[in-house]
């Protein structure tokens, strides 16, 4: 086929992507509520604001502020391979709370019908009949906009121990539990996003679970953006107590808005004497337009640390978000811990993707394995950036990287950044990189076996991105294997 | 089945069909040999409908109807099927996967329901069996890693799943041990049907000795420049292409 056709079908398929994204990005409605939002701009009285509105204990207060402290002196990170216009962070609302939910919601019966419509449009049943009916035997948390909406299931985690809970309510409940830990792993001052979140973060999922416990069911949030120039800033905090194990699912959606918003989470893992934490992430920001116009901007720090023989794994499909700026990393702290990196990002249009992780091995014997699938199409810019550091404690330590990136179309770009750091000479350290295009030739055998264009590309993707898709939970294999195929709608002429 | 008239066509600015005719009836095998580059794969992607290949001239008929402004994935939906010469791989899809979303295009395009999974599955394991492979490559990547050889069955055994009318197989033969030879050309004999038809592209007479054509056409510089029936492929064996107007090139 020759070079010329091939543009053309590339610049055909990027238009008819654009008109789908445009019409069809499912989830990008808006919800009507009244809402009790914040004026924009953020100083230390929008903290002591927050805090009050939580009714939190001074403690709480103390480390907002020092965490504001240290933001003010900070500089946003330049380093990552993204080009956007910097966040306006005086024009940006930082709190926004459905006005219904001045009270605090006591059941589900409680929470706004409207709101309620909007999970159900998202797919979520959050009422529990719906998913005692076997439609999901997932817990789920909600956080919309900065408020945890509802917690499904907590009975019967109550019986086994378990506390799925918002931050908000925790910080009552569970204050030793969660002084101890917030911030343990990701401390305030680590990076210009963090420093912001731990400012003025609204709320977020409190998990723990005991020694020995095998958490009955997969535990899920969804996070939600709704109202306009509002950013959203939640915490994730994951305790799981020695000999335990939790799967954890975050879905993420945005309504399409012309503005950039900003999304600055922080999430917290800790995995203490062989315990075990899987978390997976099907994220679905809206990407904005066909002009790069609007979109989430997606800074997010998530941190894990492994203690003896614990194991943690982070598994991610990106699909959404205009930029993206993301590294779920692993400490591997204790001996013969394990971590684990499991990414899929798909960019398209004019996003843009930093995203990778960090694996520093501490302890001894100490494994991690990094499988990065990197897809690019449009005019989207999509990087791998990854560091494997190897301290001089690391005896025995290993690593094993693969790194495959597809491109699709011919203006697009792929970029691989790997920095290996070894300190001990009995560390084991293997990278291999792949580049690949979904060829003429896969999409001719495809096409000549009656398999429509579009089904094909979905098919090759899906087939590219394999290794990384059979590490989500069933459900969630399949509502990614959905999400990439609508994403890549139109995507080959 | 399938009328060529005057096939004229180009890639990359060359011409490579220079006026080409053919005519198929249903149940027939008509066998293209002739010499490398004279255009015969290039013949199997045109009718395929291939990007790239552009008719500059001509027409053609598959089962009454004009092909030629038909998308690939359309033609192969009527029942034209291409063997690849050199299958490609397509890493991580299964091959049953990618079978059944192969089968289930077509069955739609007939208004048919896709077909159930454990239907399907039988089918697919008894095409395996019958071209000898085991039931191992429906679980792998489609070609991915398969010998040369056991790319060709996969072909055949596509073919057989497929049910098409029209089967151009394009150099199915070469790579194949003398016992795949028999098992692929068993294969194609199983589904010699009065209502399907073959064209079999090949260097090689003796593939002829297994499937009997009822044509051998010889293909040389863009154009059929001889026909005749299965003794011809014996005299080529024998003579080369060199006697032959336009043969030598
Ligand atoms: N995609 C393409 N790009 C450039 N040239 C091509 C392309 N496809 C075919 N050709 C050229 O067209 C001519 C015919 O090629 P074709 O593959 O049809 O020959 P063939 O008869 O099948 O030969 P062989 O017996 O070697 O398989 C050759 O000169 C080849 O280089
Ligand atoms: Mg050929």
């Amino acid at each position: 086929m020759s070079e010329k056709t091939n543009q053309q079908i590339v610049e055909e398929s990027n238009q008819e992507l654009n008109e789908y994204i445009k019409s069809d990005y499912e989830a990008g409605f808006v919800t009507d509520i009244e809402a009790d939002t914040l004026p924009p701009g953020l100083n230390e009285d929008v903290v002591r604001f927050i805090s009050a509105k939580k009714g939190e204990p001074e403690w709480l207060l103390e480390w907002r502020l020092k965490a504001f402290a240290a933001w003010s002196e900070m500089d946003e990170p330049e380093w990552a391979h993204v080009t956007y216009e910097k966040p306006k962070f005086q024009d940006i609302s930082y709190y926004s709370a459905p006005k219904s939910m001045e009270d605090g919601p006591q059941s589900l019966d409680e929470v706004d019908p409207e709101l309620l419509k909007t999970y159900e449009k998202l797919g979520i049943p959050l009422h529990e009949q719906a998913v005692l009916a076997g439609v999901r035997n997932v817990a789920v948390d909600v956080v919309f906009d900065s408020v945890s909406v509802a917690t499904t299931f907590r009975e019967k985690l109550k019986e086994a121990g378990v506390i799925f809970m918002p931050i908000s309510e925790a910080v009552h409940e569970h204050p030793e539990l969660l002084k101890k830990y917030m911030g343990s792993v990701v401390p305030q001052k680590d990076n210009f996003y963090a420093a912001l979140n731990s400012a003025v973060f609204s709320d977020g999922s409190f998990v723990y679970i005991p020694k020995g416990v095998r958490c009955p069911m997969e535990l899920s949030t969804y996070f939600r953006i709704n109202e306009q120039n509002t950013g959203q800033f939640e915490r994730t905090i994951i305790i799981a107590d020695e000999g335990s194990h939790v799967s954890y699912l975050e879905g993420c959606t945005a309504p399409m808005r012309d503005e950039n918003q900003l999304h600055a989470a922080v999430v917290e893992l800790v995995a203490l004497d062989g315990a075990e934490i899987k978390y997976s992430t099907v994220q679905n920001w809206y990407p904005g337009d066909e002009n790069g116009k609007g979109g989430i901007y997606n800074f997010v720090t998530k941190r894990a640390v492994a203690h003896t023989n614990a194991k943690v794994s982070w598994t991610q499909v990106e699909t959404g978000s205009a930029v993206t700026w993301k590294y779920p990393s692993c400490i591997l702290k204790g001996d013969n811990s394990i971590g684990e990196f499991y990414s899929v990002a798909l960019t398209n249009n004019y996003q843009q993707a930093d995203t990778g992780t960090k694996m520093i091995h501490l302890g001894k014997n100490t494994k991690s394995t990094i499988i990065s699938k990197g897809i690019s199409a449009g005019k989207s810019q999509n990087a791998y950036r990854g560091l494997v550091r190897m301290n001089p404690s690391a005896e025995g330590a290993r690593n094993f990287t693969q790194c495959d990136s597809l491109l699709i179309g011919d203006k697009c770009g792929a970029h691989t950044f790997p920095y290996i750091e070894s300190k001990h000479p009995s560390a084991v350290i293997e990278h291999e990189a792949t580049t690949s295009t979904v060829s003429d030739d896969q999409m001719f055998l495809c096409q000549q076996r009656g398999i429509d264009p579009e089904k094909a590309v979905s098919m090759i993707v899906n087939g590219f991105c394999k290794e990384v898709f059979k590490e989500l939970p069933m459900e969630f294999a399949v509502e990614a294997g959905k999400l990439l195929e609508v994403s890549l709608e139109g995507s080959v002429g | 089945m399938l009328t060529i008239k005057n096939l004229q066509a180009k890639v990359e600015e060359k011409d490579i069909l220079k006026g080409l005719d053919l005519e198929i009836k249903p149940g027939e095998i008509h066998a293209i040999m002739g010499p490398n580059g004279a255009g015969k794969s290039t013949l199997g992607n045109v009718l395929s409908g291939r990007e790239g290949y552009e008719v500059t001239g001509g027409d053609v008929s598959f089962d009454g109807k004009d092909i030629l402004d038909m998308d690939t994935e359309e033609r192969a939906r009527e029942g034209l099927f291409l063997a690849f010469q050199y299958p490609v791989e397509i890493p991580g899809v299964s091959n049953l996967e990618f079978l059944k979303a192969s089968v289930d295009s077509v069955r739609e395009h007939r208004g048919e329901e896709p077909m159930d999974s454990v239907t399907f599955l039988k089918l697919a394991r008894e095409k395996c069996k019958a071209v000898n492979l085991d039931q191992n490559f429906l679980k792998r990547g489609v070609n991915e890693g398969f010998s040369g050889g056991e790319k060709k069955r996969n072909e055949i055994m596509q073919m057989m799943l497929l049910e098409p009318k029209l089967c151009i197989l394009d150099e199915t033969d070469s790579g194949l041990d003398i016992d795949a030879l028999q098992v692929v050309a068993e294969g194609v004999n199983s589904q010699r049907d009065p209502n399907r038809s073959f064209i079999v592209v090949t260097h090689y007479q003796r593939l002829l000795d297994y499937i009997v054509p009822d044509y051998v056409h010889v293909l040389a510089d863009g154009k059929i420049v001889k026909s005749g029936g299965k003794e011809l492929a014996l005299e080529l064996e024998e003579k080369g292409y060199g006697w032959l107007e336009n043969g030598g090139q």
